[in-house]
């Protein structure tokens, strides 16, 4: 599962109103080597949370994101490869997504994250 | 400029939207942002049905209609027309009559040249080719001919009046068209992606030309991203990802998802098989209640999708069958069970199914993006009922008809997004699709669509006589069978 994913997702679980950003417990991790677009990195760029991606990458061990990020940076070719190394180059095999709310436990099994709420929390 | 379109003759109702579709991609349009005015002008010949292989199409520059052809799937050629007529002398005065400055530039001595003989609705011997061939000798090739692989390519094309009642749309008279090939389809993805030889299958795999014409009206392409929210086995995702896209996929059986059928059995050894880029992520979602943060929008270019419409597979949500009916109260799962519980589904109908998939294409395409999916239909009596879902976010532009058996067909519907989401288009987008599920599809909830599908005719009122007489009185003309 890529920081990219992780951006996006969060605990729907009925009634919980912060689901988002789950926290990450790395159990396994890999790097795997994406082809660089730097026309995709900048339409992605505005519907990151950026906070999250910082924070998420730091749990992956990776810190060179910078702490706040704005179009402007879209510019400079080190950012873009920072950005689309955190983003899609960083892999999380097998692991746990925490509900900041609940504490509630996703599941990531060969980089699959399980989202699937129980019948009790639909 | 005018230009001469030969399609494939399949898939009928699919030729002339993928034409669109890349003419879309590859910026014949321009800067019109009306929606109604990025079409492109069609023609058919004189006197042609309009399933006839052959169209006229006006599109801005060789540049796009060679960038067209080559993309495409369905289109046999796309051809500067030399010279039309209805017998061999008429060809041969329009084409001395074609511009010079059109011509010569492609008959020069340094270049090479093959001629094709073509024709549709007949077979011509090697002779009779031959024949044709010689009699072009009015054409001032300078040239060499160069069989294998040739600067330019001439196709000598004849269509004859071969009667009415083989299966092949009618035709009145002879026609005969000479033109220099620009662009045309590259059929050989075909056998490279298909699905007898791919590594990992599922029951309701998309077939690899399906799959091509899905993504090029999707419009993927390098640096846009593909969602596919019933991803099954991936085989949407790998035409989305032969043509550069970034792809995305969820469903809510993991096991097709996460596990395949052992490691070197999975969706990740599809993209594998044939060298291609791995899905940016793979889930396990439910397209009911999808796990995306609140507050994401436009995050997709396109959403290419087959959903399950309960016929050869049935779709699940989330939630007991009892539980969502109110005869049981939730389950808690005790604490220990936890990680390996695997939730109850329930079933999950079509028309819900429709709301949920247009609900999330209308927060998460960006303006201007693609939703295209399937959509079944009854036939009845040869017609097809064209009621399809409605979203205030979004515009039809394409449906075609794809007829699977004498009384259900799947259509493929491509909208493009032209409004922006909020609460109150989401509140009105409800109260249509209440509407739309208590007119339309009254009889196709609860599994109807299935039973209609596989019951035998006798039980259909009226149908099996009435099918008796229209076999007679009808030519039978396949239509869109093919």
């Amino acid at each position: 599962m890529r920081l990219l994913t992780h951006n996006m997702l969060s605990c729907n679980i009925k009634g919980v109103t912060n689901g988002f950003p789950l926290r990450l417990e790395v159990e396994k991790f890999v790097e795997k080597e994406v082809d660089f677009s730097a026309e995709f990195l900048r339409n992605i760029f505005p519907k990151i949370e950026w906070k999250a991606l910082v924070d998420a990458s730091r749990s992956m061990g990776y810190s060179q994101l910078p702490d706040e990020a704005d179009s402007s940076m879209l510019d400079s070719d080190d950012f873009l490869k920072k950005f689309h190394h955190a983003l899609l180059e960083l892999h999380l095999e097998e692991g746990v997504l925490i509900c900041p709310e609940t504490g509630r436990r996703f599941p990531v099994n060969k980089g699959i994250p399980n989202m699937l709420l129980h019948e009790d929390e639909v | 400029m005018w230009y001469l379109c030969v399609f494939y003759h399949r898939l009928l109702d699919y030729r002339r939207p993928e034409v669109e579709a890349l003419a879309e991609l590859f910026g014949a349009f321009g800067e019109d942002s009306e929606i109604s005015h990025r079409s492109l002008e069609w023609k058919l010949p004189e006197s042609h049905h309009p399933d006839s292989p052959f169209h006229f199409v006006n599109l801005p520059s060789e540049d796009i209609a060679r960038s067209i052809a080559n993309r495409s799937i369905l289109v046999k050629g796309i051809y500067e027309l030399w010279g039309q007529g209805n017998s061999y002398k008429e060809l041969e005065e329009a084409i001395k009559g074609y511009p010079d400055e059109r011509k010569l530039p492609y008959l020069a001595s340094e270049s090479t040249f093959k001629i094709i003989v073509d024709s549709f609705g007949k077979v011509m011997t090697f002779q009779e080719q031959n024949e044709r061939i010689q009699g072009l000798t009015y054409i001032p090739f300078k040239g060499k001919v160069n069989l294998r692989n040739p600067d330019h390519k001439f196709w000598l094309i004849e269509t004859d009046d071969y009667g009415s009642n083989n299966g092949l749309p009618p035709v009145v008279q002879r026609r005969i068209y000479f033109g220099r090939e620009v662009g045309a389809a590259d059929r050989k993805l075909l056998p490279t992606y298909q699905l007898k030889s791919r590594n990992y299958l599922g029951p309701t795999a998309m077939d690899a030309e399906m799959a091509f014409l899905m993504a090029n009206q999707g419009l993927a392409m390098p640096g846009k991203l593909v969602y596919d929210p019933f991803v099954g086995t991936g085989s949407i995702l790998i035409a989305a990802a032969h043509f550069g896209a970034m792809t995305m996929g969820a469903d809510i059986d993991i096991r097709v998802v996460r596990d395949g059928r052992g490691p070197d059995c999975n969706v990740w050894s599809n993209f594998n098989q044939y060298g291609l880029a791995m899905p940016i992520s793979l889930l396990r979602a439910d397209n009911n209640l999808p796990p995306w943060r609140t507050g994401l929008r436009e995050v997709f270019d396109a959403i290419i999708c087959d959903p399950p419409y309960g016929v050869r597979a049935g779709g699940r949500k989330s939630g007991g069958r009892k539980l969502l009916k109110g005869a049981v109260g939730p389950y808690t799962v005790p604490d220990d069970k936890r990680s390996d519980h695997i939730p109850s589904t329930a079933p999950y109908s079509l028309v819900e199914c429709m709301h949920d998939l247009l609900d999330l294409a209308a927060r998460m395409l960006v303006m201007g993006g693609r939703l295209v999916f399937f959509y079944p239909v009854l036939r009845e009596d040869g017609s097809t009922d064209t009621h399809y879902p409605e979203h205030p976010c979004f515009t039809l532009i394409a449906s075609s008809e794809q007829i699977l058996s004498l009384r259900y067909s799947r259509v493929l519907l491509t909208m493009v997004k032209t409004g922006p989401y909020s609460e109150e288009v989401a509140e009105s987008a409800k109260k249509k699709h209440l509407e739309f599920k208590e007119n339309h599809l009254k009889w196709l909830e609860d599994g109807n669509l299935r039973s209609a599908v596989f019951n035998p005719a006798d039980t259909q009122t009226g149908f099996a006589e009435d099918s008796q007489l229209n076999k007679e009185s009808k030519p039978k003309y396949r239509g869109k069978y093919v």
